[in-house]
């Protein structure tokens, strides 16, 4: 059982500006091995910002608060650091690495992770099966990391990472962005799989409730002007469908109109 | 630098800032350049080291070039040192069937017979040399196992000629694999002839303190094959000029390059191709990476497309890779087209950092900071090592990469470490 506490996370994006603009404003969540969180919430609202800051990608700077892995403090942690203890970020934008092959990508960062090399044999039939489950073709283990990779590729390449390296707890960036219907239903299935191993608490960012109808989330939060302003089950995702994201936006505004609370840097 | 400059088209490339003053202006009464292609790139070629001015540096054919640590290569000094020159099959075995192996004196038809000097150090190159090495593969054959042709320094200033003449139908793989360390000054001579094909190689895996300036043309027959490597990972300065020219239509040449350029190196690579025949092929790709403060590389790639090649294709491209701030590659691409039917023509350059998304990519997966940089780096040389056919000579270029990248990485601790204590 692993529990990720993120509390009263402030985060701003690094700019040439010395003192960055802040765009999580006090996130606080916690998420669980086995469970399923879906955050949704309207473009610039500090989803994919959250996401990235669990992961320590360098352009963003945690001005306050926490993030714990058992009582761990994450936010210590290098990158790597982070994804060997169990951080998973499957990325919307994943990166390519030219003539560094899938295969070899793998089998590195499957090292990394699990602290020692995986035997070879077991290691090419589990690749295999992984891939088969994504019904990836065996000739993309060649292909340079997402170089050239179609949209559902670099998707399907992201889960395939996530199936393998099993994190305790897994952070999914719009990863049914740019999916047509059949991509996100075999995505969606490997999400599922690796949730049914009950295993891996999972953290779903999305602007669209479809991926939803697959994978079926514990708890729905809205995020808006970089805070959560509502929680709910997956009712949640059914009014929001209806809805939108209107009648958030609208009660998030006091909170970035300028004011002396939220002076620094709001409304830029 | 003095030119024959002729009338025709030159199509000026891509990257205006650097190649504008690559096409100097002529001086003085321009001796008769080659004349099939005849344009502004053509160099001036002579044997008689007094042809060519002394250059003082500013010469667009020098400009790059640390002239002083040349040791005195531009005066032509007298050898005072022997390179110990061996030839054998892979693993120091005897080289195969078909294959002859003769020293010859300067007078040999064969010396001279497709490198003509460009430069002043290769003028002198000539006169200095002890006649040349001549390795020859008979007509219709076709070895397995490439011939290693191993240069070995041993300290002082020395010159070396070696002439490779695969006759027509013939096909060989030739390795020429610097070592040790010594002021040399090289010119290499490689025919293919009609229909034949070469693999060559040619590694500069020098001790630091090597200076190896070397002029490399290949004549490539009617229909044959060429397809060069050229590794340069040592020395402190290595300055390579190799040319491609066509003895007949249908040649094809592909030329491929890398370079690992350390704090303090300077690694100039200058190539030429001359299309002056119809329908040849030629591909030039180099990729560098660059380390260190001081750290030089220079990519010159002149294509000449003379006024009877039509249907030319060609296409080249240098990727630089800078791992550290001061560090500089130059990257001057030039195409030169008299005529107006080509195939294909074009050209690219990047110089660009170390991509920290992709740092990123593979940390989030885990793979620590120094194991990424390496993958990423190894990665950018796979596409030019993995067609190396040679498994013994790609595997030890590999493992000479990741020397230098556990050096660099040593350097970058070492560099950290007085922050962190602090």
């Amino acid at each position: 059982m692993t529990t990720l506490e993120i509390r009263d996370l402030h985060v701003s994006v690094e700019t040439d500006a010395d003192d960055g603009r802040e765009i999580l404003r006090g996130v606080d969540l916690t998420v669980r091995t086995g469970e399923t969180h879906a955050i949704m919430g309207p473009n610039g609202s500090g989803k994919s910002t959250l996401a990235y800051s669990v992961a320590g990608h360098p352009k963003y700077r945690v001005t306050s608060g926490s993030v714990t892995l058992d009582g761990v403090d994450v936010l210590a942690m290098t990158v790597d650091e982070r994804a060997r203890a169990g951080v998973f970020l499957a990325m919307q934008y994943p990166v390519e690495v030219p003539g560094v092959s899938v295969s070899n990508f793998l089998r590195a960062s499957a090292t990394a992770v699990r602290g020692e090399a995986p035997k070879l044999r077991t290691w090419v039939k589990e690749v295999r099966e992984a891939m088969g489950g994504l019904e990836m073709d065996p000739a993309f283990a060649e292909r340079s990391v997402n170089e050239g990779f179609s949209g559902g590729e670099k998707k399907r390449h992201e889960i395939l990472q996530m199936t393998l390296l099993k994190p305790k707890i897994a952070i999914l960036d719009e990863t049914d962005s740019g999916l047509d219907v059949d991509a996100l239903r075999i995505v969606s299935a490997g999400i599922e799989a690796v949730r049914a191993a009950g295993q891996t608490g999972t953290l779903l960012i999305t602007h669209y409730t479809r991926i939803l109808k697959y994978v079926k989330p514990d708890f729905v939060h809205v995020m808006a002007g970089g805070r959560i302003v509502d929680s709910g089950g997956s009712e949640l995702a059914a009014v929001l469908e209806d809805g939108g994201y209107d009648r958030y936006v609208k009660t998030s505004e006091p909170a970035v109109a300028p004011g002396p609370v939220v002076a620094a840097g709001a409304g830029s | 630098m003095t030119l024959a400059e002729q009338p025709g088209v030159t199509a000026t490339p891509a990257d205006p800032a650097r190649t504008g003053p690559a096409l100097a202006t002529p001086v003085g009464p321009a001796k008769p350049a080659r004349e099939r292609t005849g344009g502004r790139l053509t160099r001036l070629r002579s044997t008689d080291p007094e042809a060519f001015a002394k250059p003082q540096g500013r010469e667009e054919d020098w400009r790059f070039t640390p002239l002083r640590r040349l040791r005195g290569l531009l005066d032509g000094p007298p050898a005072d040192a022997k390179l110990d020159v061996t030839v054998s099959g892979p693993a120091g075995a005897a080289v195969g069937a078909g294959v002859t192996v003769e020293q010859v004196d300067g007078s040999d038809p064969r010396v001279g017979s497709v490198l003509t000097p460009a430069d002043r150090v290769s003028a002198f190159t000539r006169a200095r040399a002890d006649g040349a090495l001549v390795v020859t593969v008979a007509s219709g054959v076709a070895l397995d196992e490439p011939i290693v042709v191993r240069i070995a320094g041993e300290g002082g200033t020395a010159y070396h000629q070696l002439v490779v003449d695969i006759r027509p139908f013939a096909s060989a793989t030739v390795v020429l694999d610097h070592v040790g360390t010594a002021t040399v000054a090289g010119n290499v001579e490689l025919r293919v002839g009609d229909s034949g094909s070469l693999t060559f190689v040619s590694l500069q895996d020098w001790a630091p303190d090597a200076v190896h300036v070397a002029a490399q043309a290949v004549s490539v027959g009617r229909d044959a094959r060429f397809r060069s490597f050229t590794v340069t990972l040592g020395g402190d300065l290595v300055r390579l000029s190799p040319t491609v020219t066509y003895a007949g239509p249908g040649g094809e040449a592909e030329l491929y390059g890398m370079f690992f350029t350390d704090a303090g190196q300077h690694q100039e690579h200058r190539l030429l191709v001359e299309h002056g025949e119809r329908s040849c092929r030629s591909r030039v790709t180099y990729k560098g990476a660059l380390h260190g403060d001081g750290a030089h590389s220079v990519w010159i790639g002149d294509v000449v497309i003379g006024p009877v090649a039509i249907g030319t294709d060609t296409y080249e491209s240098n990727r630089n890779l800078l791992l550290t701030d001061g560090a500089r590659a130059d990257s001057v691409p030039n195409l030169e087209i008299t005529t107006g039917e080509v195939a294909g023509a074009g050209h690219a350059s990047a110089t660009g950092r170390f991509d920290d998304e992709a740092l990123f990519y593979l940390m989030a997966r885990g793979i620590p900071a120094d194991e990424a940089r390496r993958l990423v780096v190894r990665g950018f040389f796979a596409e030019i090592v993995d067609r190396i056919n040679v498994p013994d000579l790609a595997e030890r270029i590999m493992v000479a990469v990741d020397a230098e990248l556990d050096a660099a990485e040593g350097a970058r601790v070492g560099a950290r470490s007085p922050v962190a204590s602090a």
